[in-house]
């Protein structure tokens, strides 16, 4: 009786609404068999989306888009609201899950050469949100509203400055006007809270439409060539005969999601969100800007760029990547799908990887900056407590030589270690190095005395390896006495 | 997707019953002029709300900042050949600007009436330099862009010196122009 009259009221509310008829499908479509842990990234991606929509939400509650305090907003989020600490830490690392997840997702469309023909606008419209993905990240970072914040959008203005004709204007239109100020924060709201996500909305609904309508790719088979004229029906007719409902298979999917929301949330909690410390203000200078872990990579190319062609590389880089990235589908729309039939597609995902991933571990260590933070140098280090080698260490210190240069471990990674240095170089030969600079070293005739550089020198002389040390002291002497 | 159910759409190809048999160039026109008159209203109404929008956003753009005198201490509290960093603030900043109204400058006495001040930002992209007293050279922490103390680069990526300053000295004050953040 009940249940009867339940099934009636559901039934007048999809005769009058069609929801049913919408949503159904997507449920009970069928889809390859073969579907399975291979297939749970890209939902795992959309489930970040959803963490990120609905905790982002939730810390609007109490950050204030205002540039004199937004910080303050979020230090209270941090420190003193109930759970504001987690909230900022699920929305972190839900940030860094999905676009690690973006990766993988399209790491895995692309070795199995799921994009194919007819699914080229599938691959077109992940790129999409790819690209707003990235942009939901940097500007995100943004609204952190910290030292490293506001640094960071002067370098991007910077960057987009070094654009032909209309440089100036997109600089200014992105601070907002020809300095930072309170008009900044502003713009960077509104993207990352309204424009960004109105569009991954879109994009993701995109995205769903053409799984629907295409179908889920089955699992690569070698010999099985995707051609224009025979794919759709054999596709279909493969369905028919072995596909299942897809609700039967999205078990996986709610299983893999379900641990990534787990990991996300217990990373939060032990972690916390990255610290807000140095206030936003541009006078302020002590500071080194970076963005966050997932962006670190990029940073790391554009900071490597090769200085002659640094112009050609920020904005053609990013040009040059997406371009590549979009043309995929169009340069082999058919063919064999399968990875062990497609060696130089594996090869590129493999190069692709190995950028990646190298950069990034560039962009972690970042040697090429210099150490503002070097550590005084120590006795045992320097190996004498006066004399002209002891001096030498203080010049060493005192001219920054040491936030460039490694001795022992302390120092900058930016030039040449020079720990063994005197086992390199002769006397005369240091000299003019240090008298005359290099392309990344300033030249310091003018800047030293004789007395400094004399000293100088004779420090670095005896920079030798240990079984060396001994025999060279006694002629480190001399050769100091005779100049 | 089946869209068989639902009904609603579907019937716009077929021509009016009334009109049996293929329409006339008048039909044709008017249907043509009907489309039309779909269109343009919308694209009117897309232009009447768009440009003012767009105007908005970039509005920053149309207001630029004037140059001020701005007072950043007294010519005695700086001694000859040093260099140093003076803070000052926005003159005209939006009333929630908070310490982002802040702005720095290293100012550096030359002589007993010569002053020159930079430009905190790297010529390369805009980070702040940092000056090292004892080594007497700016250092940019983000490429490693090195500046001499006259400004003029010394090592690293920079392209160009470092920007600088309008100086003058007024009532015993050393004032300096603001100025925008050198782009470029």
């Amino acid at each position: 009786m009940i249940k009867k009259a339940i099934l009636g009221v559901l039934q007048w509310l999809e005769d009058r609404t069609g929801l049913w008829a919408l949503i159904g499908p997507s449920l009970t479509h069928l889809a390859p068999r073969d579907a399975k842990w291979w297939y749970v990234f890209g939902s795992a991606t959309l489930l970040c989306f959803i963490i990120q929509v609905v905790t982002g939400v939730a810390l609007m509650f109490s950050y204030v888009p205002s540039a004199g305090e937004a910080y303050q907003s979020l230090r209270y989020i941090t420190e003193v609201a109930p759970l504001g600490r987690l909230m900022r830490g699920m929305h972190y690392f839900g940030a860094s899950a999905m676009v690690l997840l973006v990766g993988v997702h399209m790491g895995q469309v692309f070795l199995h050469g799921s994009y194919k023909f007819p699914r080229e606008m599938n691959w077109v419209s992940g790129m999409v949100l790819l690209v707003f993905t990235l942009g939901m990240g940097f500007t995100g970072q943004l609204l952190r509203w910290d030292s490293n914040a506001v640094w960071s959008i002067v370098v991007g203005a910077e960057q987009a400055g070094r654009s032909p004709v209309i440089g100036t204007w997109l600089a200014h239109f992105i601070m907002a006007g020809d300095n930072i100020g309170g008009a900044t924060l502003g713009r960077f709201f509104a993207l990352h809270v309204f424009i960004l996500p109105a569009l991954v909305f879109a994009g993701i609904g995109l995205h769903l439409l053409l799984v629907m309508r295409h179908g889920i790719a089955e699992m690569p088979k070698a010999g099985q060539v995707v051609e224009k004229e025979t794919y759709r029906q054999e596709y279909h007719d493969r369905l028919e005969k072995t596909g299942v409902p897809f609700w039967q298979l999205a078990w996986r999917d709610s299983v893999f999601s379900m641990i990534i929301t787990l990991v996300i949330v217990a990373l939060a909690w032990h972690f916390g969100p990255p610290t807000v410390d140095v206030p936003p203000d541009p006078s302020i200078l002590d500071t080194s800007p970076a963005p966050d872990f997932y962006l670190l990579w990029y940073f790391a190319v554009l900071a490597l760029a090769n200085s002659n062609m640094e112009d050609y590389i920020i904005l053609g880089a990013p040009l040059l990547i997406g371009i590549m990235l979009f043309v995929i589908p169009f340069l082999s729309p058919t063919g064999e799908r399968h990875p062990s039939r497609r060696p130089w597609a594996v090869l590129a995902l493999a190069a692709a990887f190995l950028f990646v991933g190298a950069f990034w571990v560039a962009g972690i260590q970042m040697n090429w900056t210099p150490n503002f933070h070097w550590k005084p140098l120590t006795e045992k280090v320097i190996g004498a407590t006066e004399g002209p080698v002891y001096r030498g260490a203080q010049v060493f210190q005192a001219k920054s030589c040491i936030a460039c240069h490694l001795i022992e471990d302390d120092g900058g990674k930016k030039g040449p270690d020079l720990s063994y240095v005197g086992d390199r170089l002769t006397y005369d030969q240091m000299v003019i190095r240090i008298n005359t600079g290099g392309i990344n070293m300033p030249a310091f005739a003018g800047n030293m005395t004789s007395s400094q550089l004399t000293d100088l020198v004779a420090f670095l002389q005896s920079r030798k390896r240990d079984w060396a040390v001994k025999e060279t002291e006694k002629k480190g002497a001399e050769v100091i006495g005779t100049h | 997707m089946s869209t068989s159910c639902c009904g609603g759409h579907g019937d716009h190809d077929k021509p009016p019953v009334e009109h049996a048999g293929p329409p006339t160039a008048e039909e044709i026109n008017r249907r043509k002029f009907l489309a039309l008159l779909s269109i343009v209203p919308g694209a009117v109404a897309t232009v009447a709300i768009g440009v003012p929008v767009a105007g908005f956003i970039a509005g920053p753009l149309f207001v630029p900042q004037k140059p001020e005198w701005i007072s950043v201490g007294p010519v005695s509290q700086f001694k000859v050949g040093e260099t140093v960093q003076v803070n000052y603030r926005d003159p005209s900043p939006l009333p929630w600007a908070g310490v982002t109204a802040n702005s720095a400058a290293y100012l550096r006495r030359l002589s007993e009436t010569e002053f020159v001040a930079f430009a905190v930002n790297c010529s390369h992209l805009g980070c702040p330099v940092r000056w090292l007293p004892s080594a007497e050279l700016f250092m940019c922490p983000c490429h490693g862009g090195v500046y001499y103390k006259d400004g003029s680069v010394a090592a690293g990526p920079p392209p160009h010196a470092l920007s600088k300053y309008e100086i003058r000295i007024e009532d015993g004050q050393v004032q300096l122009q603001t100025r925008e953040i050198p782009i470029g």
